[in-house]
Formats: C-alpha cells, structure tokens, sequence
C-alpha cells in the first residue's frame, strides 16, 4: 500500500531526529534533527491528505506549508541562539548549557 | 428645754463634720467652731439644768403642800417617801423588725442632766485650754474634730433612753478616745497605746454585748432603761437572768472605766495629747462605765444583792482597784501616769461605792472628781508645756516659784483629791466610806480608808518632786498662758466648792435632791452623817500627807531602802513590772493563745494548703510534661517536622532531576509522551 511506505518514511525519518535531537551535543545538530522530525510530520500530513483526497488534500498542503513556514522561524531563532552561545562560551554543545540544573 | 434635750449632742456632733469639713480654711483652724459648739451645749446643759432643779423642786412642794403623791406608780415601786420626779422621756422610732420596734430617744433625770453638765463643762475647759496648748501641731484640725466627737458620743451616751443608744455612744467613745490616744500615731508606742486602749475596753465590750442581750430578753423584749429596771425591781425577772446580766455587765464596766484587771490601758492612754488625757478621764470615757452602772443600778442592786451587805462582786471588783491603783501610783516617775493610776483608783472608789450601796456617793464622787482630775491633768500638762517633759525626776522640781499660777491650782487639786476638808473630795470620798459602813461593808469602808491615806501621800511625791526642791530640767521654765491659766481657776473654783452641794452636816443636800433618781429606783439607804469616820478619814489623809512630807521634805524614814533590803526591792520590782500584768496579758495569755494557734494555722498550711498547692501544681507540671512529651513533641512538631521532611526529601529526590540539560527535559518529554501515546493507543 502507498499510504504504508509513506508512514514508514516519515516514522524512520522521526526517529533518526529523536535520535539526533536527543543524543546529539552539537546545537546545530540538534536544530537540523528538529527539522528532520518537523518534516516527517510534513509527509505524514502530506500523506494522509492525498490519502483522502479532495479538499483534505488542499487542507493538509496549506498546514504543510504552515509548518515549513514556523519550522523556517525556528531554525533562526534556534540558530541565533546558538550563535549568542558560540559567542559567550566559545562552545556550541548542549550539554555545557546547564545551568538550570536544580 | 427638758423635751428637746437631743439639740445638746446634736450640736457638737454637727461642729465635728464642720471641723472636718471646713475647719482648715478658717483663721483659727476649726478650733473656734469646736469651742462655740461645746460652749452651746454648755449653756442649753446649764439651762436644762436650771429646768430640772425646778421640776425638782416643784414636786418637792407639791408634796409638802398636798400631802404624798400616792399616785405616782414610781412612789408605789421604789416605796419611797418623799416626791417622785418623773424623768422625761422623750422617744421616737429608729426602725422597725419583725413586729420589734427600736426607739431611740432621750431621757433626762437628775443623772442624766448631772452628766451633761460635767461633760460639757470640762469639754469646754479643755477646748479652750486645747487652743493654747495644741497650738501648731500637726493635726490641729482634725484634733479638735475629734474632740467634738467625744464630746458629742459622750452626750449621746448620758442621754440615752435605751441600751441600744446607749451602746452606740459607748462604742463612739471608745473609737474618739483610739483616735484621740493615737493623735500622735508617728511614733510606735502611741499607736500601740492606742490600739491596747481599744482592744482592751473591746474585751470588757463583749461582756456589754451579752448583758445587753441577757436583758434585753430577761426583761421582756426591751431595751428602754427604765422598762428595764421597773422590771428588775418589779420581780419580773428572775435572780439568775439579774446576776448572769449584771455579771455580764460588770465586765463592760471593768474594760471602760479601768478596773482592776483591765485597768492596764488607762496608764498606756497617756501617750495621747494631756487635754485629751484630761477629757478621758475627767468626763468622758472612763466615766462611762460608772455611769453605766449608776443608770442600770436596779439590775445591779438585785442581780448581785446589794442590800444584803458583806461582799459582791463589784464591791470587791472596785476595792481591789482602790488600793493596787495607789500603790503603783507610788513609783511612777511620769507626772501623767502618776495621775493616770490616781484615776484608776478614784473610778475604783465609784465602783466599789455603787458595789455598796452608796448610790448618791459614788455618782457624787464622778461629779468632784470630774473638777479636780481635770484640773490635775491639765495642771501636768501646764508644767509639762514649760519644761517639755512629763518626767518628774529628771526635767522638773522646784517650779513653784515658776510657775505661781500652776502651781496653786495643782496644790488645790491634789489637796481635793487627797480628801482634805473641806475641798470636794472629802465630801464625796466620805459619803462612799459612810455608805460603805453603814451598809454592811466594813471591809471595803477600811478599804477606802487606806486607800485615801496613800493617795494622799502619793499625791505628796507627786507635788513635791514636780514644784519642790531644786529645779532639774533645762531650759528657763515659764508660766503658761492666760488660755491655759484660765481653765486651771475655773476648775480650782470647782474644785473647792462642788462638794458642798452636798455637805451633808450642814444641812445641804441638793445634790441628793436633784440627781437621785426617785423613778424606779432602789431603796438605797442615806445614812447619816458621822464625824468620828470623817475625823478618822481626814487623820488618814493628813497621815498620808505627812509620811510623804517626812520623807521628802525632811527627809526621814528609810531612803535607799529598795538598795538594802532585798524584801523592799523586791516589792519594788513587782510594783515597777506593774504586778506584771502586762506580760500575763501580752506574754502569758496572748502568746499561749498565739502560739498553739500559731503552729496549728502553720501546721495547717504547711501539711494541708501546702500540700493542696503542691499537689496541684506536681499534678499541672507532670500533665504538662506528658503533653509536651506525648502531644507536642510528638504529634504536633510530627507533623510538622514531618511535612517538612517529606517536603525536604521529595524536592531532594525530584532536583535530580533537573539536570539543566536541553536533552533530558527532551527524553522526558519524549519518554512520557511515548507513554500516554502507548496507553492512548492500548485503552483505545
């Protein structure tokens, strides 16, 4: 089925940015893994539009669309903030940025 | 006058609450409203007097010109022969219980009318005398309030017509004389004296209280004085309920006029101010119980049967007091306590003259003494105001030539006292000892005889250490003024001629005629006057007078005897320890009194109330320790130490974590989405 192959996509691509997102220390990584899961969302939406069809189909491009367009803000904001962390710390990894630890 | 005698008292009792009131802002100190006041009441008592001499003396007419008043009910009574003069009473209801109505009222009779005169006569002397001599003290004021208020009680107490009245007034008197005796209350032993001088007239007052109350019901639910003594003359009342009365009576009198074996605050009474000495014991206080005596007499006359001669308890009350009075006047050093037992012994001649009959002697005797006694006390307290002392031995001697005016009136005073004729004390002391011989009381008539040969002789160490040979005081000795000097002459004059309002040889009897009660009244006998007991009385004194004059003046007998004889100083000792009735009072009889109840209250309150609050405060404290223990500590701060520790160990278990790291929150975050997505998808 067509639909399968889709979701099966979207699930590794969602799991290879969990993964990254989660495992990874650099802040960049880290973004572009949240971007990888912000698009498997997209094929999902995608995916599941075409699957029903008709308005749905108009309905789910436009929610994609939306998504990239937030994904696109994201990824600057998260990119300025990495550079800001660059700039104080001269390192870029994650696991250095604790100080909210209790 | 006679109906309205109640103004007489009234007048000084209003100038009491007007001294008290107003008396400091006047120019004299209020001493000048007491003086006004008292001198009133002098005059409307000199009036009533004038009127009762003339009630008197119209009865006695109206008998002579119509025959015997047989239809007087008091002629019937008394059995008497001659005029009957109703006393006039006057009454009006004080307040009404259970169907017992209570009267108070007056009632004027020869006694009465007798006793106002000397009460306020002698009150105004001392007033007057009071202005000079009290000047710039302290308490001037309040002073001479007080005063008024003796006088006032004192007034309230002659003119009594009930024995509830009566009480009131006896009660006042006590209280005046505690304030007045007090007057000086800085110094200790002139609170003490005045605090013994009403604690001790207070013991006598309870034996008061029960007569009273043995009468009131002996005598058929009355306190009206003359009910009272129609009734125990009438037969009414039994011989028992007369003699537990008169008994209970007695001991009143004993306590108020300082008889032997209360008498020990009269010499104490002297640390008040010597007018007031004066007052007490010239006209009010003291008198009193005589005069309680005199009024009650029926219940007296049959309670302890006084027509049947020998003994009776207040002949015998009244001898003792005559002699062991003289014999301690002997070796006082203080002019005041000289005088002092001198009183103790005159009142014990009143006493012991009522105890034998001798009713007009013995009242005749309070009314010459009432002039000499005062006139000898103010005369003590002239000297003592020259030399600023009242110790003969160490301040004064030799102040005749000081003081002429003082001296003079002293001499004619101690002279009346002693029973020189024809000065007013020989007229009354004789009339006691005639009565006393005559009524079957020999004993006592001897009595009096020694009694009035050491008074004599003590009043001769009393003259010659105060105004004979050399002076020992220091200082100039000056005479006293004109305001003291004055009431000196006056009582001097009274003195010499008040007993011859009686001079019974001579025909004169007025005395008798005009106080004698002739209105439920015993028989009492007048007897005759006799000149072999005169002679042998005035020997006695002269005697007396001589013994004193040979050992001082001249200096014979054995001086320096109580230095060589141990017998002599032994007597000595006892008389000096004043028979050591103060220690058998205050050491024998309070301390054992004090003492086991002393350790009984302290043992009562260390075993018991100690115990109870030990026990209560042991039982508070240890359910305090368990509540502290048990609920506090362990329910209350568990809990709060507990919500506080599970707090602690939560925040401690939970800030692990809070790594601070972007990808925990982010595995969380994922871990339990996945979760709730897992038990989405498996419960749905």
């Amino acid at each position: 089925m067509l639909l399968n192959q889709f979701l099966i996509l979207a699930a590794v691509l969602f799991c290879i940015g969990v993964y990254g997102v989660l495992a990874r220390r650099n802040g960049v990584l880290v973004l572009m893994s949240i971007e990888l899961i912000l698009n498997a969302v997209i094929i999902n939406l995608i995916a599941f539009g075409a699957m029903l069809g008709g308005e749905s189909a108009v309905v789910a491009s436009v929610f994609a669309l939306f998504v990239i367009a937030v994904a696109a803000a994201e990824v600057g904001v998260g990119l300025a903030i990495v550079l800001m962390l660059y700039r104080n710390r001269q390192s870029i990894d994650v696991s250095d940025v604790d100080l909210m630890r209790g | 006058m006679l109906e309205q005698v109640w103004v007489i008292p009234l007048v000084p009792a209003i100038s009491f609450f007007l001294i008290l009131f107003v008396g400091k802002h006047l120019p004299r100190k209020g001493a000048e409203i007491g003086v006004v006041a008292v001198g009133a009441s002098l005059v409307l008592s000199l009036v009533t007097a004038a009127q009762w001499i003339h009630r008197t003396n119209e009865a006695r007419d109206a008998v002579d010109g119509g025959g015997h008043a047989a239809g007087f009910l008091g002629a019937v009574l008394a059995g008497a022969e001659y005029a009957v003069v109703e006393p006039v009473v006057r009454t009006v209801t004080w307040w009404q219980s259970g169907g017992e109505v209570i009267e108070a009222g007056t009632l004027l009779d020869g006694l009465s009318a007798m006793m106002i005169v000397v009460v306020t006569l002698v009150s105004f002397l001392v007033h007057l005398y009071s202005v000079s001599y009290m000047e710039g003290d302290r308490r001037f004021t309040h002073f001479f309030a007080a005063l008024s208020l003796f006088t006032a009680s004192m007034l309230l107490l002659v003119l009594s017509n009930n024995l509830l009245q009566l009480l009131v007034g006896w009660e006042l008197v006590g209280l005046c004389s505690f304030m007045l005796i007090g007057h000086w209350w800085e110094e200790k032993p002139n609170s003490d004296a005045a605090l013994k001088a009403f604690l001790t007239t207070r013991t006598g007052d309870i034996g008061l209280l029960v007569g009273i109350a043995v009468i009131f019901f002996g005598a058929g639910r009355t306190f009206d004085i003359l009910e009272i003594n129609q009734a125990a003359l009438g037969g009414g009342v039994s011989d028992l309920v007369l003699l537990v009365a008169a008994s209970c009576l007695l001991l009143g009198v004993i306590g108020k006029s300082g008889q032997f074996p209360l008498h020990t605050w009269l010499p104490d009474a002297m640390a008040g101010p010597t007018p007031v000495s004066a007052l007490i014991h010239a006209a009010t206080m003291v008198v009193a119980g005589v005069f309680l005596v005199a009024r009650l007499y029926p219940v007296f006359w049959e309670g302890f049967d006084i027509a049947a001669g020998g003994l009776n308890p207040m002949a015998l009350v009244g001898g003792i007091t005559v002699v062991i009075a003289a014999v301690l006047a002997f070796v006082q050093n203080d002019i005041k306590k000289v005088l002092a037992y001198s009183t103790i012994s005159q009142l014990g001649y009143m006493v012991m003259g009522l105890g034998v009959g001798a009713w007009v002697a013995a009242v005749f005797h309070l009314f010459t003494h009432a002039f000499f006694k005062a006139l000898l006390f103010l005369g003590s307290g002239s000297v003592s105001h020259a030399v600023h002392s009242f110790d003969m031995k160490s301040d004064m001697g030799g102040l005749r030539e000081h003081m002429p005016h003082t001296y003079r009136t002293f001499l004619i005073g101690s002279l009346a006292l002693a029973g020189i004729f024809p000065l007013a004390g020989f007229w009354s002391k004789d009339e006691i000892l005639l009565g006393a011989g005559a009524n079957g009381y020999e004993a006592f008539m001897v009595v009096g005889l020694i009694g009035g040969a050491l008074t004599a002789a003590y009043m001769t160490r009393c003259v010659y250490l105060t105004f004979f040979g050399e002076y020992r005081g220091h200082g100039h000795p000056h005479e006293s003024p004109a305001l003291i000097t004055g009431p000196l002459w006056v009582l001097a004059g009274l003195a010499v001629v008040a007993g011859f309002l009686n001079a019974v040889p001579f025909g004169i009897h007025l005395f008798t005629d005009w106080v004698e009660p002739t209105f439920a009244f015993p028989p009492v006998a007048h007897p005759e006057f006799s000149v072999p007991l005169a002679v042998v009385a005035t020997l006695l004194a002269l005697a007396g007078i001589g013994a004193g004059a040979g050992y001082y003046f001249r200096n014979l007998g054995p001086h320096g005897l109580t230095e060589r004889n141990v017998w002599a100083r032994r007597g000595h000792t006892l008389l000096w320890n004043r028979y050591y009735l103060d220690h058998l009072y205050t050491g024998v009889i309070v301390g054992s009194i004090k003492g086991p109840v002393a350790r009984a209250a302290n043992w009562v309150n260390q075993r018991v109330i100690d115990g109870v609050v030990n026990a209560a405060g042991v039982g508070s404290r240890q359910a305090g320790q368990w509540v502290y223990d048990k609920i506090d500590q362990r329910v209350v701060d568990g809990i709060v130490n507990g919500s506080a520790t599970g707090a602690g160990e939560t925040g401690g278990f939970l800030r692990r974590m809070q790594t601070g790291r972007v990808q925990n929150y982010g595995a969380l975050l994922f871990g339990a989405t996945a979760v709730l997505g897992l038990t989405l998808v498996i419960l749905i």
